[in-house]
């Protein structure tokens, strides 16, 4: 843009429109701060910050509900859970997104259009929630790691994106391997796969992230505490106000320290967020890019 | 005539058959993809029979006795639907009046910031939210909103009296809209960026040359060239106008306020999932899956004839 002197009213707007986006951003990072605050907040004599009202710094900084949250044996064993549900539901997806994005990324497949509908009317209408369950149950999934990971395992606007990215993949690149050759099996392992890996890592991420978050498959799947995942796990705990197990661990333990319940569930709570906390900075460009695809779809 | 037509005829079965035989090994890739649809897509719109159906355990969804449309007359003349369906239009409606513009104005106001390292800082923590589960936000919004909490520390300094915010069905429509924008206003304007990124750089000089200031620029120049893309946005949004947010919803209700906020996915979750009302809570499910896909031929329909091919589903 072409360079123009700045008046002395632009430079008021402009530093109106810094300090405003410097209000949204604490505004939106406020609420998490809460949780910070509350979970290495002391209950001691002087009043928790929390009975305060405006929960800005802790008034006594204590790392004691994190100790107790290390000795919470279900919470590790939701992290273990939902760890599992994670890899195990991202290599699937990938796998069996990639084998079914590239023969559709042949227009010349016979029957691709009829494959391709199949797979986009899914969008736009499907069984609900009832019939979904009762297949589940009488799969004899209930409560099996399957039920958590294969039947949202190819979402057909996964497949769009990879098939779209394998069409942009250069043909002579395939018919000089063909020429040589090659099958398309080898060719799909060997050529295609290595080609494509930003759009796998991106389907990854995006399943990966969807799994880490999910809690409604788990919660109406999973009876079993010791198979249950973080976030119903987390629910519990903070949503429905059950806080048995937390304080069968507090009892068994026999800690003099006094907490409050909106201290264990605010360090339940970050607990279960400071591993997306961490990687977060890190993939959120990955999903940006993934929004701009969709938007203009092939 | 009839002779050239089924040569032609055989020229295509035989082109296809060496389309087939080429692809064969292709075609094998899709075996996987077509039995999973079959199974854990195409089974359950099968099982919608159980709307129509008296189900029994016992007799599983294909042995159970046909009951007709009982189930759909006992919808709707049970007052309790229309009290479900009218949550969840106006709440998605609150969402969609209060929820659409803020995006646009948000993009609009980054498009101004000259700093690319503060735009980026500042779009990285707007999208923060919507990275999280509703479980997890549910659970914050509890403090937020609480006896003693943050927001009715501000009542207080105010002179007001503090309210139980998320058990008075005064407050917790809005509660659900103002929590809806704080999780999804980033990451919905990132389809604006794109769209203000895109508008050619010469329309800004040219106005810049001819004397047009900033707010001149963006209600002549930036806000018309949004103007098919919000137009676009606002239509598709129209598609999911039955999805007022399950997963908000479920975390953050309670029984205080099921008279305003339980919505057809929480109602259809507690009479089929906790009640076992099979049957019926399939009749609900149908009616809402059947609206909705009538809604999105008709939305589509309506941006192709928008000229918004790009942005058409199909």
């Amino acid at each position: 843009m072409i360079n123009v002197k700045k008046s002395s009213g632009d430079r008021v707007v402009d530093a109106v429109l810094y300090a405003a986006m410097a209000v949204v951003m604490m505004i939106t990072v406020y609420p998490f701060w809460t949780q910070v605050v509350i979970s290495l907040d002391g209950a001691g004599a002087g009043g928790s910050a929390y009975a305060s009202g405006m929960i800005l710094w802790p008034k006594e900084l204590t790392l004691a509900s994190y100790k107790l949250a290390f000795d919470f044996a279900e919470l590790w064993t939701g992290y273990g859970n939902t760890i599992l549900r994670t890899v195990v539901g991202v290599l699937l997806a990938v796998f069996f997104t990639a084998l079914t994005s590239y023969p559709l990324a042949k227009r010349d497949l016979p029957f691709n259009g009829v494959f391709t509908g199949i797979i986009l009317f899914t969008m736009l209408f499907g069984g609900g929630l009832i019939p979904t369950y009762l297949l589940i149950k009488e799969l004899n999934m209930i409560n099996t790691l399957w039920a958590l990971v294969i039947p949202g395992m190819i979402g057909a606007f996964n497949v769009l994106i990879m098939r779209n990215f394998f069409r942009g993949i250069p043909e002579e690149i395939e018919e000089s391997a063909r020429v040589d050759g090659a099958g398309y099996a080898m060719i799909f392992f060997r050529i295609v796969l290595p080609l494509s890996k930003p759009v796998l890592a991106t389907i990854a991420l995006w399943v990966g992230v969807g799994h880490w978050n999910a809690w409604f498959d788990a919660m109406i799947y999973v009876n079993d505490p010791s198979k249950q995942v973080l976030q119903v796990i987390l629910r519990k705990i903070v949503i429905q106000n059950d806080m048995s197990d937390i304080n069968n661990v507090i009892n068994s333990i026999g800690k003099a320290t006094a907490f409050s319940g909106r201290q264990l569930q605010a360090t339940v709570i970050m607990f279960s967020i400071i591993p997306m906390l961490i990687v977060y900075p890190f993939i959120q460009k990955y999903f940006v890019k993934g929004v701009m695809i969709g938007a203009i779809k092939g | 005539m009839n002779k050239t037509a089924s040569i032609n005829g055989k020229r295509i079965q035989s082109e296809r058959m060496r389309l087939i035989k080429r692809y064969r090994v292709l075609l094998l890739m899709m075996v996987p993809a077509m039995a999973y649809y079959a199974i854990f897509h195409y089974a359950p719109m099968y099982g919608i029979l159980l709307a129509f159906k008296d189900y029994k355990l016992t007799e599983g969804i294909v042995g159970s006795p046909w009951a007709g449309l009982k189930h759909f007359e006992t919808v709707f003349s049970d007052s309790y639907f229309y009290t479900i369906l009218g949550n969840t239009l106006v709440i998605s409606l609150y969402k969609l009046v209060f929820g659409f513009p803020i995006p646009i104005l948000f993009a609009l106001l980054m498009s101004e910031i000259v700093s690319a390292k503060y735009k980026k800082l500042v779009q990285t923590v707007s999208y923060l939210p919507h990275f999280m589960s509703w479980v997890v936000l549910g659970g914050i919004f509890f403090t937020v909103f609480s006896l003693e909490g943050p927001v009715n520390s501000i009542v207080k300094l105010l002179g007001g009296d503090p309210v139980l915010f998320l058990a008075d069905d005064r407050y917790f429509r809005s509660i659900l809209v103002v929590t809806s924008i704080y999780q999804g206003f980033g990451w919905g304007s990132i389809i604006y960026f794109a769209a203000i990124a895109n508008i050619d750089p010469q329309l800004h000089e040219a106005a810049i040359m001819d004397g047009a200031g900033r707010f001149q620029r963006m209600f002549r120049i930036s806000i018309p060239m949004l103007a098919p893309v919000i137009a676009i946005m606002l239509i598709l949004s129209m598609s999911g106008i039955l999805d007022a947010g399950f997963d908000q919803i479920f975390n953050m209700y309670n029984v205080k306020v099921y008279r305003v906020a339980d919505i057809i996915d929480t109602y259809v979750y507690r009479k089929g999932l906790l009640e076992m009302n099979y049957s019926y809570a399939t009749a609900v499910g149908l009616f809402k899956s059947a609206v909705a896909l009538v809604l999105i031929v008709v939305v589509n329909q309506v941006v192709k004839r928008l000229g918004g091919r790009d942005h058409a589903l199909w």
